[in-house]
C-alpha cells in the first residue's frame, strides 16, 4: 500500500504555453493566449489555462447567452421592485415564468411572459450557435464530431422540455420556468399532475443510464488512475498499441466479473450511457402529457403496481382528481417572503397558509390539516 | 475461449490477501480467490431468500411471479431494531445482512486482483463508496432512526415507490440541499462523461482518410471551447471525483432526513431568509 496511488500530480514541469493545434483562422481568432500556467490546476491536471478560440460562432453565441443571462437576471430584479437587497435575498425564489395557460401558442403581452419567451429564444439561439461551434471546432482540427453530437442529445433534451412539448400540448405555459427553486417546483408538479413519473419506463431508464454513468465514470477513472504508473493515462497510444496498462485494465475486469471492454470500447460505453441518459429522458417527458395522462394508471394497466398489505386500520382510499384542491404556490411575488414579518416596515405578512381537506370516499371523515409554509 | 491472447502471462501464483494458494485460481474467465468464495455464498443465499420470499409473497398483499411487482418488505417500525419472525421482515433482514456480505467481498475482491495485477487501489475504494451509500440506507439510517422499518423494499417498483414516500414525507425533497449537490454532481458527471468518451473517440476515429489525431488535439479542443482542457490525467481524477461524491452527497442528503431534519425540506431554508445581514 506504500506505494505511489497517484491521486495528484507531485512533480510539475511549467513549460511555454502550448499554442495549439494550428487550423484556419487560428492565429487571428485565438484570444487570451498564449495561456499561463496555474500551480493548483496543475495539481489535478493541466496547469495551462487559454489561449480561447472565439471566432464568429462563439461571439454570437456568448451575445445571445449574455441577453437571455440578462433578461432573466433583470426580470427577477423588476419582481423584487429593483431593489438589490431583495434581489440576493429572495434569489432563490425569484423566477421568470412561462406565459399562463390562456395565452397558448401565441405571443405573449408585456407581463405575461413575454420576456420568458424571448429569453428562452435567445437562450436557444446560443445554445444552437454554440453547438455548430463545437462542431466546427472538431471539424477544422480534423477531428471526429463525437462530442457534438453528444452535446446534441442534451440539446434535445433542452428543446423538448421548454419548445417540442409545449407545442404538443398547445401551450408554452407547459414549459420549464427559469429559476433555481422554480424549476425544481416545475419538476414536483410535473410528476404528480403525471400520476408519478417513476412509472414512466423512458424516465426509469433515463435514471438508469444517469447513475450507470456515474457508476462508469468512477470504474474508469479508477482504472485508469490505477494503472496511470504504467502510461494507462495515455489512451490514445494505449487504443492504437496496447502496452500492459490496457492489457491489465481489460484482465482486471475480466478476472472481476468475466467480462471487459477495451481501451477504446470504454468510451463507447461511456459515449452511448451520457448520450442515452437525456435521450430517454426527453422522450420520457415528449410524451407525457400528449400519449399518458397517468403514469400510476398506466402502471396499473400494464402490471407493474405491487399490492401492499394494509398496514392501517382504515383502509386509506387514494385522493381522486379534484378532491386535492391545494393552490399552486407559483414563485413568490414582489410581496415579502415568509419568514418577513419579522422585519420592522417590511410591508404585509403574506398570506402563506394552505388549508388542506381530503373527504375520505366511502366515510363521512374528511382529513384536514394546515399547512403554513414558512415560519 | 475464456483467455484474451495476451492473459496468460498475467495469470500468475501469487499476490492475494488472504487463503494463500488455496483459493489462487481461475474458473472460466474468472478469478476466484477466498473473496470470490465468499461473494458466491452471500449472493446465491441471498438472492435464493429473495426467490423464496418472492414464493411465499412475503411483504405483499398476496403472491406474485411478476418480476415488477415483486417485493421483500423490511419489518413493520414495531419490531423496532430487533429481529423480526422470517415472514414479517426477518427475510429483509438476512438479505440485507447477505448483500452487505456479497458487496463487501466484492471489495475485498477488487483490491485482491488489483493487487495481483500490480495495479493501483482505486477501484475497491470507489466501489465502497457505493457499498458505504448503500449501507447508509438499510442500516446507518433504520439505526438512527430505531427501526429496521426505515430501509427499503426489495423490489423493482416497491423501492421506487419508497423513494417517493420517503420524499414526500419531508415535502418536496428538492429543496433538500445535499440532495441538490448530489444531483449536480450527477449531471456533472454525466456531462464530463460525454465529453471525455466523445473526445477519444473524436480523436482515434478521424474524419475518413485522416490519421489518429494526438493529445495536442484534445488540449487545442478544449482550450478553443473552453479555453481550458483537463489533460489526460486530470479528466480521469476529475471523473471519479465527481462520480463518487454523487454517491456520497446521495448517501448525505437521505442520512440527514430523519435523523437531522423532520420538518419540510422547503422550510430548511428559512435561515437564508432570515439571515441578519438583511436588516
Amino acid at each position: 500500500m506504500a506505494e505511489f496511488q497517484n491521486l495528484l500530480t507531485p512533480i510539475q514541469v511549467h513549460g511555454p504555453p502550448d499554442p495549439g493545434v494550428p487550423t484556419e483562422h487560428s492565429e487571428r481568432n485565438r484570444v487570451l493566449g498564449p495561456g499561463s500556467m496555474n500551480y493548483l490546476l496543475g495539481k489535478i491536471g493541466d496547469a495551462q489555462i487559454g489561449p480561447f478560440y472565439l471566432g464568429w460562432l462563439g461571439v454570437l453565441s456568448l451575445l445571445f447567452g449574455f441577453a437571455a443571462f440578462e433578461i432573466i437576471g433583470f426580470s427577477m430584479l423588476a419582481s423584487v421592485n429593483w431593489d438589490f437587497v431583495e434581489f440576493i435575498r429572495q434569489l432563490p425564489w425569484l423566477s421568470l415564468d412561462p406565459p399562463p395557460p390562456e395565452v397558448g401558442l401565441s405571443i405573449p403581452a408585456f407581463g405575461q411572459g413575454a420576456m420568458w419567451l424571448l429569453a428562452g429564444f435567445f437562450l436557444t439561439v446560443s445554445i444552437l450557435l454554440w453547438w455548430y461551434r463545437m462542431y466546427r471546432r472538431a471539424r477544422q482540427l480534423k477531428m471526429g464530431t463525437h462530442v457534438a453530437w453528444a452535446f446534441a442529445s442534451a440539446i434535445f433534451l433542452y428543446l423538448v422540455l421548454g419548445f417540442f412539448r409545449p407545442i404538443l400540448m398547445g401551450s408554452w405555459g407547459e414549459a420549464v420556468p427559469f429559476g433555481i427553486l422554480s424549476h425544481l417546483d416545475w419538476t414536483a408538479a410535473f410528476s404528480l399532475r403525471y400520476g408519478n413519473l417513476f412509472y414512466n419506463p423512458f424516465h426509469m431508464l433515463s435514471i438508469v443510464f444517469l447513475y450507470g454513468s456515474a457508476v462508469l465514470f468512477a470504474m474508469h477513472g479508477a482504472t485508469i488512475l490505477a494503472t496511470a504508473k504504467m502510461g494507462g493515462e495515455r489512451e490514445i497510444d494505449q487504443i492504437t498499441d496496447p502496452g500492459t496498462a490496457a492489457e491489465r485494465t481489460m484482465v482486471f475486469w475480466r478476472w472481476t466479473m468475466g467480462f471487459n471492454a477495451n481501451m477504446e470500447s470504454i468510451h463507447r460505453w461511456a459515449w452511448w450511457f451520457a448520450v442515452l441518459t437525456t435521450l430517454t429522458g426527453g422522450i420520457g417527458i415528449l410524451i407525457t402529457g400528449p400519449v399518458v395522462d397517468n403514469w400510476y394508471l398506466w402502471g396499473q394497466k400494464h402490471g407493474l403496481v405491487p399490492q401492499y398489505p394494509d398496514v392501517y386500520e382504515e383502509p386509506l382510499v387514494p385522493v381522486q382528481p379534484g378532491e386535492l384542491d391545494a393552490p399552486y404556490m407559483g414563485a413568490p411575488s414582489a410581496a415579502p417572503l415568509p419568514g418577513l414579518e419579522t422585519m420592522e416596515g417590511a410591508g404585509p405578512v403574506p398570506q402563506v397558509m394552505m388549508d388542506v381537506s381530503i373527504p375520505i370516499a366511502g366515510t363521512d371523515q374528511v382529513l384536514t390539516w394546515d399547512m403554513e409554509v414558512g415560519r | 475461449m475464456a483467455m484474451l491472447s495476451f492473459e496468460k502471462k498475467y495469470r500468475v501464483r501469487g499476490g492475494t490477501i488472504i487463503g494463500g494458494d488455496l483459493f489462487d485460481f481461475w474458473v472460466g474467465p474468472f478469478y476466484v480467490g477466498f473473496f470470490g468464495v465468499t461473494t458466491i455464498f452471500f449472493s446465491v443465499l441471498g438472492t435464493l431468500l429473495l426467490v423464496w420470499g418472492a414464493a411465499i409473497g412475503e411483504g405483499l398483499a398476496g403472491q406474485t411471479w411478476n418480476l415488477w411487482q415483486i417485493s421483500i418488505a423490511p419489518p413493520p417500525i414495531e419490531y423496532g431494531l430487533a429481529i423480526a419472525p422470517l415472514y414479517e421482515g426477518g427475510l429483509w433482514q438476512i438479505v440485507t445482512f447477505c448483500a452487505i456480505g456479497a458487496f463487501v467481498s466484492w471489495v475485498l475482491r477488487q483490491a485482491e486482483i488489483s493487487r495481483k495485477l500490480g495495479m493501483g487501489y482505486h477501484i475497491p475504494v470507489a466501489y465502497s463508496v457505493a457499498v458505504f451509500a448503500y449501507i447508509t440506507l438499510v442500516v446507518i439510517r433504520p439505526v438512527l432512526l430505531g427501526a429496521w422499518g426505515h430501509g427499503f423494499p426489495y423490489g423493482i417498483i416497491s423501492h421506487l415507490d419508497w423513494v417517493s414516500n420517503v420524499g414526500y414525507q419531508y415535502l418536496h425533497f428538492h429543496y433538500n440541499p445535499a440532495h441538490m449537490i448530489a444531483i449536480t454532481f450527477f449531471f456533472t458527471n454525466c456531462l464530463a462523461l460525454a465529453m471525455h468518451g466523445g473526445l477519444i473517440l473524436s480523436v482515434t476515429n478521424p474524419k475518413k482518410g485522416e490519421s489518429v489525431k494526438t493529445s495536442e488535439h484534445e488540449n487545442a479542443y478544449f482550450r478553443d471551447a473552453l479555453g481550458y482542457s483537463i489533460g489526460a490525467i486530470g479528466i480521469h481524477r476529475l471523473g471519479l471525483f465527481l462520480a463518487l461524491n454523487a454517491g456520497f452527497w446521495s448517501a448525505v442528503c437521505i442520512v440527514i432526513s430523519g435523523p437531522f431534519w423532520t420538518r419540510g425540506w422547503p422550510e430548511w431554508w428559512n435561515w437564508w431568509l432570515n439571515l441578519p445581514i438583511w436588516f
